[in-house]
């Protein structure tokens, strides 16, 4: 073998063979390293001292695997281990431990024995390129051509044609079959589903956890009572759920002397307090990080930031529509009531909503 | 490759009567059920081709193997939770063990979460190891897809590979966010939230897809049992033949390999899969496993119990996905809010640009990758030998540019956390990312091609000058240099492995091209050169030869080589594997 050939094709693709008249591959492939021998290859001693450790770490599987077990029957499961700051269930802990040591030595002993025991000399094998030999393909393609040939699919045309036609309409009925999947969201289902909410004329807010009524006079300046229409009680499960989702609202109140209160919207609260949807016109997360100062109101999930002192409209973030405001008033009994159900639909946006009537910045 | 064993051609040719081979003492126990299953399998024609089959060892081929344990960590765990979660939304009041949560109203998926974690022993060991595995592999095949792109795997023969690739990793995001919003605490459910909220963005179709999806208003009674079905059969199906086919192709096109002596576009260099690979390979499994499970045990993860159950009227701050969402997440939140009413509809770009653009641009960018740079090289060889990133500068630059949007797509998901965290403006940090997703790429783009530029020229230095030596020469005259030494030929040979792409100057001339033909090609010649224009060329062998020449010049008056350093041109047993060429030009010399 010269300095100019080397074993098995060369760089230039396979077949070829490397050599250095080749300008594009200066230097010549000096053949693989000469093997050089390890430690246990040579010296009897370390090659059983490897053999000891591999052993001692299967060797302590069967014992981690006991502690498991009787970890399992024998620690109640409700104790509780206090270490530093740690607090943590015992038997998580200990099966953790027991089975992840008992894994890992398992597997850092065969690793051990691969690398220190089992014989390491590299070896080569060629390769072929993916691509067919020329007499294979020759092959296929004939006797595809023949089998073509025999089906009769080339000359009475109409087999294959109608054939296809089966199948791809065939799948038609698989495809309506997913037409249930989902009530159809028509305009007029929009219109008494996502786009309304249990809000309506005369509705009392109640807070949110006690379902108890809120007093007008309850409500301090700079306070902030997330809240729920009173009827929502009379929803059950997925329904309370769906309309819990679009009817949350936040009350707040702010001194009306330092606010923005637009013409349109003067009766719409009660000496400062005002009361917005509380879900997000972004993608629906609940708001209520209330700062008090600035009256903004932001939300967790994607900083959308709402002004209320100004209609609740969108100083920051991504949301890009104005939380709607729900119109209040007080009634007989000195209770927070809805003046009317909210003006637009709450929640985020879709493709059919007519979001022309939404309070911009500037309306008044 | 170990040298051919010695033959005996001078001994006296024997004929026919080799005594029978003597198996060693596994065979002799286990002769009779191997040749059972032979008999009726063909066990031993079958294995033939597989069973001394060699696979090269590098540290990088062993990300996609984390990727391949941890999705079997998964199937194992995963199949012990199904034997108590409901994936049921049917509401009831909370009687179970924990008792903060007790008498409040919850669905039975949170609840049979609850006693997975509470009551079933090792319950929440296996919880948290499902939760940690998934983690692993999104985070794996992600790192594994970065190894397959810095070192140019993707190129033929291995594109449709490169392409399964991509489907894992986009099904897996999905995989991986349907299971976390199986158990309906609070936290999920606000992703489920966020996930009604982004199909609704779908320009025309987004309600009914919504509607069709979560089987009527948010959230619905169905959605968790859909979930459940896509998480627990129909993704796994479509993971498991996709790594099927996957694996598969590594094993037909037999696995790449790095530059190095003796490796070459027609060979692979290893370890043969019995026994070393087995050995390592499935050891390695262990060791995967055996850490997940010491997470599962010793880091918590997703304490579902402290956030409560979902009710659309409460979130928490500072809620996020799981990290392998948190640069959908990162767009969702810097988007400016672009939305448009066209008459009575309403287009929500702010959603769903962040959301499906960047999705399908990453995935979507991925995917055609090899395509671009294969139209750009018009390379059609075979690769199996892989490129060091500092090779092919522009691809790497490239690859960094990505991965410094998408870092900084993701550290937009958590801009909340950074401004709270650093005490800077949440507005400012969510500008400052909004100009830095798109200028950070271009930065990156033309630092990494520096970088790769200088490597080239320090392994270039090596190959003309030799590496540093750590020897001080004095010369007469009294000033101080560091000899070098010549190189060896294996690393030289490593060195200059690859194959290098040349940029094209543009065709002065039309010749036979038709127009468009013509332009395609002045385009593609223009490609070439923003690729391949500022990469340094390898040294010619005449530079070698000439740099071998000048070293041996110099050689006297360094005076290192005649004083027992010598070594390096002659003895000490290295002396042929310097660098062929200058081996040839000295011997002329002499």
């Amino acid at each position: 073998m010269t300095d100019l050939e080397h074993r098995g094709a060369g760089p230039g693709g396979h077949g070829e063979l490397a050599t250095t008249d080749d300008p594009r591959y200066p230097v010549p492939d000096p053949g693989d390293p000469e093997h050089l021998p390890r430690l246990t290859d040579v010296d009897e001693a370390a090659a059983d001292r490897a053999t000891r450790q591999v052993a001692i770490m299967f060797g302590l599987v069967p014992i981690l695997a006991l502690i498991f077990v009787v970890t399992y029957f024998a620690v109640p499961k409700d104790d509780y281990i206090d270490f530093g700051p740690m607090h943590t269930n015992t038997q998580n802990l200990v099966f953790g431990l027991t089975l992840g040591l008992a894994l890992l030595l398992i597997g850092l002993g065969a690793i051990q024995w691969a690398r220190q025991l089992m014989d390491d000399e590299e070896k080569i094998e060629y390769r072929h390129g993916a691509v067919s030999d020329e007499e294979d393909r020759t092959y296929v393609l004939d006797e595809l051509d023949k089998g073509i040939a025999e089906s009769k699919v080339t000359r009475r045309k109409v087999l294959g044609r109608s054939l296809l036609g089966a199948l791809g309409l065939v799948a038609l009925p698989g495809v309506v079959l997913l037409a249930d999947l989902g009530p159809w969201p028509t305009r007029k289902w929009i219109s008494g589903t996502i786009a309304t909410t249990i809000w309506e004329e005369g509705i009392r807010l109640v807070n949110d956890v006690t379902y108890v009524p809120i007093r007008a006079e309850q409500v301090q300046i700079g306070q902030l009572i997330n809240a729920q229409p009173e009827n929502l009680q009379e929803y059950h499960g997925t329904e309370f759920l769906q309309e819990k989702a679009k009817a949350s609202i936040i009350v707040v109140r702010m001194n009306p002397n330092t606010i923005k209160i637009p013409d349109s919207r003067k009766d719409w609260h009660v000496g400062g307090i005002l009361c917005y949807s509380k879900i997000c016109t972004h993608v629906g997360c609940p708001i209520s990080l209330w700062e008090q100062q600035t009256h903004h109101l932001l939300c967790p999930c994607h900083q959308s930031t709402f002004d209320l002192g100004d209609s609740g409209v969108v100083v920051f973030g991504p949301a890009a529509r104005s939380l709607p405001q729900l119109p209040i008033t007080v009634d007989a009994e000195g209770y927070l009531v809805a003046r009317d159900g909210f003006s637009v639909p709450t929640g985020p946006s879709y493709f059919e909503r007519d979001s022309r009537n939404d309070f911009q910045e500037g309306d008044n | 490759m170990a040298k051919p064993a010695p033959t005996t051609s001078d001994g006296r040719s024997v004929a026919a009567e080799t005594p029978p081979k003597q198996l060693g003492p596994v065979f002799k126990a286990a002769a009779g059920p191997a040749v059972w299953a032979d008999e009726r399998i063909g066990v031993a024609k079958l294995s033939r081709p597989f069973i001394r089959k060699v696979f090269p060892d590098h540290w990088s081929f062993l990300l996609g193997e984390i990727a391949l344990y941890s999705f079997i960590i998964l199937l194992l765990t995963g199949v012990f939770l199904t034997l108590w979660f409901k994936p049921s939304m049917a509401e009831i009041e909370y009687e179970g063990t924990y008792q903060l949560l007790r008498g409040l109203q919850m669905s039975e998926a949170f609840e049979s979460t609850l006693a997975i974690s509470f009551d079933i022993r090792g319950g929440l060991l296996i919880r948290q190891m499902h939760h940690w595995a998934a983690m692993l592999f999104l985070a794996a095949m992600l790192a594994h897809s970065l190894r397959i792109f810095f070192t140019g795997a993707f190129r033929k023969p291995r594109e449709v590979n490169w392409l399964i690739g991509v489907g894992l990793l986009s099904i897996g995001l999905v995989e991986g966010f349907a299971g976390y919003s199986l158990p309906d605490d609070l936290l999920s459910g606000t992703g489920l939230r966020f996930v009604d909220g982004l199909i609704r963005s779908i320009p025309i179709i987004g309600t009914w897809a919504e509607m069709f999806m979560f089987g009527g208003e948010f959230p619905g009674s169905l959605i968790v049992a859909r979930l459940y079905m896509a998480h627990i059969l129909l993704i796994p199906a479509v993971l498991l033949g996709l790594i099927a086919a996957h694996l598969a192709l590594v094993v037909y096109h037999k696995h790449t390999q790095y530059p190095g002596p003796g490796r070459n576009e027609g060979n692979v260099v290893g370890y043969p899969v019995f026994p070393v690979y087995m050995a390592k390979a499935g050891g390695f499994f262990f060791i995967v496993f055996g850490v997940i499970t010491l997470m599962g045990g010793l880091m918590q993860i997703n304490p579902l119990w402290t956030y409560g159950p979902y009710n659309p009227a409460q979130v928490t701050a500072g809620s996020q996905p799981d990290w392998y969402m948190g640069f959908v997440e990162g767009a969702i939140r810097i988007m400016p809010n672009w939305e448009t009413n066209l008459a009575n509809t309403t287009w929500s770009w702010n959603v769903a640009i962040p959301g499906f653009g960047l999705m399908g641009a990453m995935f979507g960018l991925m995917a055609v990758y090899p395509f671009i740079e294969r139209w750009v090289t018009g390379d059609n060889t075979e690769h199996h030998v892989l490129e060091r990133p500092r090779n092919n500068p522009t691809r790497t630059a490239f690859g960094v540019a990505a991965m410094t949007c998408y870092g900084l797509f993701w550290i937009g998901g958590g801009n909340d956390l950074v401004a709270t965290q650093f005490h800077v403006s949440l507005n400012s940090v969510t500008y400052f990312l909004r100009v830095m997703v798109f200028v950070g790429p271009v930065i990156a783009f033309i630092v990494t091609k520096r970088i790769c530029i200088g490597l080239q020229r320090s392994d270039e230095e090596r190959l003309l000058h030799g590496a540093e030596s750590a020897i001080i020469v004095r010369d007469p005259s009294g000033s101080y240099s560091e000899a070098h030494v010549p190189i060896g030929q294996e690393e030289a040979y490593s060195l200059t492995q690859h194959k290098e792409m040349l940029p094209l100057a543009p065709l002065t001339e039309q010749g036979d091209l038709t127009d468009r033909k013509f332009k395609a090609e002045q385009r593609r010649r223009k490609a070439t050169r923003f690729y391949f224009l500022d990469a340094l060329r390898k040294p010619t062998r005449a530079e070698l030869e000439a740099a071998a020449h000048h070293h041996d010049d110099h050689g006297d008056g360094d005076g290192h080589d005649g004083d027992g350093h010598g070594g390096n041109r002659h003895g000490n047993g290295h002396g042929t594997k310097e660098i062929g060429a200058g081996t040839g030009a000295r011997r002329a010399q002499e």
